[in-house]
Formats: C-alpha cells, structure tokens, sequence
C-alpha cells in the first residue's frame, strides 16, 4: 500500500548506494524533483536505466551518483550532446562510468517484460546492428515454432523505479495522462517504487481505460509540484524548451555545471522553476 | 521562372516529396519530422505520422523539439505506451515508411548514431540507436536525409548502429520478415538511391545548379551517378511558403518557451 512521505524521506528509505534505479518518463514527466534529491543525499555507485538519459540523468552523472548507465538513446532532444554523460565516457570525469546501450525497442521490451515477471524479452531486433558486439547483454535465440532467429535482452528489474505522474488520490492510486512512456511498466517492474505526484486529490477523474496505477501496487507517494521541470506535465505545464537549449552550454564546461548544481540543486532554489519553491517542492 | 530558395529548403522539400498521401511513416526528430509535416501540410495531407514517443495520427501545428514534446500528444488521434509503439505498430508491420536522419552514413546506406573513432576509446560519443535500428528493419522501406559532407558520408561507418545493407550489401539477404531497406537518401545536393545489384548508393538526381563535382567533393567515396541521371524538380512556390510559415511558427514558439 503506497505510503505518502516527503521527497526526502522516501529516497532516503529506498534508494540504497549501489542500487539498480529506473527513473522513467518518455520526454514527458521526467522526475527532475526527484533527481535532484538524489543528488542532494549524494547517494553513490548508482546503475541508472532510462531509455534517454536526458537532462536529468546528464545532471546525475555529474554529480557522480552513477558508477553504470543503461539506456537506448543519450541526447539532449533536438539540441545536442548530453556533455556531462560524455564527459564521462569519454575522459572519466567525475569518476569513470560504464554504459551499456541498447535501442530504444529492446529495453521498452526489456521494461515490459520486467513488469510481466519474466526473466527476458524477445524481439524481432539488432538486424544487422553492431551494438549486439559491444553489449553482451545483447543474444539471439531461435523460435521453438518458426525457427526465426530473434533478439533477447534480459527483463530490467531495478530495485528502485521513480515516475512522476500528474495526480494520486487519497489512496494513493496513480493517474498518468499523455505520453505514458514506460511508466507504469517501470513501477511494476521494480522491487520498489516511489511517485512523485503534482496534487494529491481527492477523484482521480481518469475514464476506463485511463492508465491508473494502483496505490497498492506503489511503495510511496511524494508530492513534488512542478516535479518535472523543464520537461513537462501534459495538462499542468509546457516543456521549458529554452532551458533544454540553454543547458548545452551549462553542461559543456564543468565549473559552469559545478556552479549550477550548487546553485540550483545543492541549495534547492531552482532558476528553472517559475516559482520560489524548494526543489522537490518537499511538502 | 525560378524561385530563390536555399539548399536547406530543398531538401526538406525534396524529402517531403518522396511521402505519398496515405502513407504510414515512423517520423524521426529534426529534418526527417520538417519533412514530414511539410508533406502533411501540402500534397500528403492524408500521411499518418508515428513518433516513437506513442502519438499515433499525430498533426502538430509546430514541430515539435524532442520526440515527445505536449504538441505532439495534444494533435494526435491517440497515444499509446511506448512498448505498444515498437511491439505492435512498428514490428507489427503497421508501418509503411521509416524516415530517418543520421550523423554519419557509409556507401552502403548502414548509419553511425553512436561514435566516431573506437568504441572502447571514443573520439566523439553520439546519442545511440534510439529507435532506428528497430525502425529500419521493421518499417517497409526507408527514407534518410541528413546534409552532404564528407565527414558524414564516409565509405565505411566507423559503427553500424543501424542497417542498411551491412559492410557488403547483403546484409538483408535471406534475412525473413525484414523491410526492404534505405531506398532512398536525400540531402541538399542530391537524390541517391541503392543499386538494385550491389545496394551500393548511388546519384539519381542532382538538385538545381548542383554539379557533378561538388557531389564527389562532399562525398568520402568514389561515388557513382546513374546513368540516366536526373535533375531534382525545384521547390514550388506554394512549399516555400507552407515550409517557411512551419519554421516561423516553430522557432517563434521555442523562443516563447
């Protein structure tokens, strides 16, 4: 049953130092709030999985809570480079880091089948691609019916799944609307989950077949308004485009990152927000 | 009478050309998404576009910045799970074209989206795959535009994170179940297009006022021209207009943001 904590309270309960963790959210609902208190309670070794790493896991690696990323497509959308990501890769700074990269098919697969309780996903993929050379976690199998060779990849089970969702009811239950990405799969695929919601309500107003997540199926909940900045919150706010440009040369130069995640992060005051709430609007 | 118009603009035009109304197509972010909302917008207005983000039919009034951008949910006839997206519409074989940019393509259309140099010891980390290793496989056929330089068509890509014929031009050979491919690659010099024997890339059209040697200077190996070697038909007025209004739009809604 979802218990309702502060941000703060529920990281520091279910994100352990060198723990698996999935912080999801396909461009949309991207659990920036959430990030950045992993990155205030310095929390180290991390293997992150997010199909694109995106700003928040570029801030993450940064800060050197990442000692392994998994992921299918690292840049930042329709501007660049992911600097801090390749700073690591390509010169070890904070601290040397090991990727593992898939394509996006695969570990939305990979995700679904975590949620499915299945130990792989299988896959008409990698067709004459490289990155099965480079991957190992990358194999073909032979159907048992058909004879076709297909890709297998191993089902993401992390230990911890973070999402940021518009709204929860008083019981907890999730609605997620728009682009739901990986969502729901990440939570279900986790050993344990945190949300983090814009309001707690008290009728979820989601029709039939609206994609509702369970309170009894999440560990925690933690309002955290405006939790997604600068990505966006389909029916609360727009994407902050301009922040996703300006971070380039934010990202590029590693005193102008340090600056920022002292300024912004460390110190809770965030330039992104359009309000003066602390980061992670801790409630 | 010709219209002033720049290299940029004719290829958009030109890649939106090649989408027939009807069409079902796997839009990739930056030129191929231009390109295929310019087509939505003036002879194709019936072209279902799929982002891989989830949104099925969608028509976005600007284009959008990433793959996943509100505008694209907002305009679309539904969204779905991203799961579903790969599982169901695009391996599925729901969709008729894959349309795709690159940082680096080789002579037999494969793309490089991952690096340049070594793997272990990079010189230039790029974003990875993605979707378009699934997407050019899965999808029927596949359209690729991206600018004309040598630095990205190079005779061989220093990393295959996709297909497009393999190192030797058979790499889809008696693969089952698999698209036809790369059959068209359009940039701001030319149309090329595989030869139907060797899948090697070839010239078919050259754009207006495009010689043969400034393709070969931009192009990292000895490229051939077809025979019957084609001018590319210039932009009409009509396009110019659709596509600057498009870029207007889009670039006052990004600066707004």
């Amino acid at each position: 049953m979802a218990e309702f904590l502060s941000l703060h309270d529920a990281v520091a309960r279910y994100v352990k130092d060198g723990a698996t963790l999935a912080m999801e959210g396909f461009t949309h609902l991207i659990p920036f709030a959430a990030g950045h208190e992993v990155i205030r309670q310095r929390k180290r070794d991390l293997t992150l999985i997010r199909m694109t790493p995106d700003l928040i896991y570029d801030q993450l690696i940064g800060a050197g809570c990442a000692k392994k990323v998994i992921f299918s497509w690292g840049g930042n959308p329709g501007v660049g480079s992911l600097h801090r990501l390749r700073d690591a890769v390509e010169k070890g700074w904070p601290r040397k880091i090991e990727i593992l990269e898939h394509s996006h098919a695969a570990m939305a697969c990979a995700f679904e089948a975590g949620a499915a309780g299945l130990p792989l996903a299988v896959l008409r993929g990698y067709v004459g691609s490289e990155l099965p050379n480079v991957n190992d976690q990358i194999k073909f199998i032979e159907c048992p019916f058909t004879g076709e060779r297909l890709a297998a990849v191993p089902a993401v089970r992390p230990d911890v799944s973070i999402v940021h969702a518009q709204r929860a009811d008083r019981a907890g239950n999730v609605l997620v609307e728009g682009i739901v990405g990986v969502q729901k799969e990440a939570v279900l695929a986790a050993r344990h989950s945190i949300v983090t919601v814009e309001e707690i309500v008290d009728d979820l107003g989601a029709h039939p077949n609206a994609c509702v997540i369970p309170g009894w199926a999440i560990d925690a909940i933690a309002v955290a308004e405006k939790g997604a900045l600068p990505s966006y919150a389909h029916g609360y706010y727009p994407r902050n485009n301009r922040f996703y440009k300006e971070w380039d040369a934010i990202a590029r130069d590693r005193d102008a990152f340090s600056a920022w995640l002292d300024d912004n992060v460390y110190r809770q005051d965030n330039v992104y927000r359009q309000d003066d709430k602390p980061a992670g609007g801790v409630s | 009478m010709s219209l002033p118009y720049t290299s940029a603009e004719m290829m958009s035009v030109t890649a939106a050309r090649a989408l027939e109304n009807g069409m079902t197509c796997f839009v990739g972010i930056g030129l191929p998404s231009e390109a295929a909302n310019l087509a939505r917008l003036t002879h194709a207005p019936d072209v279902v576009l799929i982002y891989e983000s989830g949104t099925l039919q969608t028509k976005p009034e600007v284009l959008p910045l990433s793959i996943g951008d509100g505008e694209l949910a907002e305009s679309a006839l539904t969204t779905v799970a991203v799961p579903e997206m790969f599982r169901y519409w695009l391996q599925g074989g729901k969709i008729d074209v894959g349309f795709l940019g690159t940082a680096q393509i080789d002579r037999f259309a494969n793309l490089n989206t991952t690096l340049i140099g070594d793997y272990h010891d990079p010189k230039v980390r790029l974003p990875g795959g993605g979707g378009a290793p699934e997407i050019a496989t899965n999808a029927g056929e596949v359209f690729i535009t991206l600018k004309h330089s040598k630095r990205a068509f190079v005779k061989d890509v220093d990393f295959v994170t996709t297909l497009g014929f393999g190192r030797d031009g058979k790499g889809r050979d008696g693969v089952p179940n698999i698209g036809r491919g790369p059959t068209r690659v359009i940039t701001d010099l030319c149309v090329m297009k595989p030869d139907p024997q060797s899948k090697e890339l070839v010239v078919a059209s050259l754009h207006p006022g495009v010689t043969r040697n400034d393709v070969i200077e931009a192009t990292g190996w000895d490229v051939r021209f077809a025979d019957s070697l084609d001018s590319t038909p210039e932009p009409s007025a009509h396009e110019l207009e659709i596509l600057r209004e498009l870029k207007d739009r889009t670039e006052r809604q990004h600066a707004g943001e």
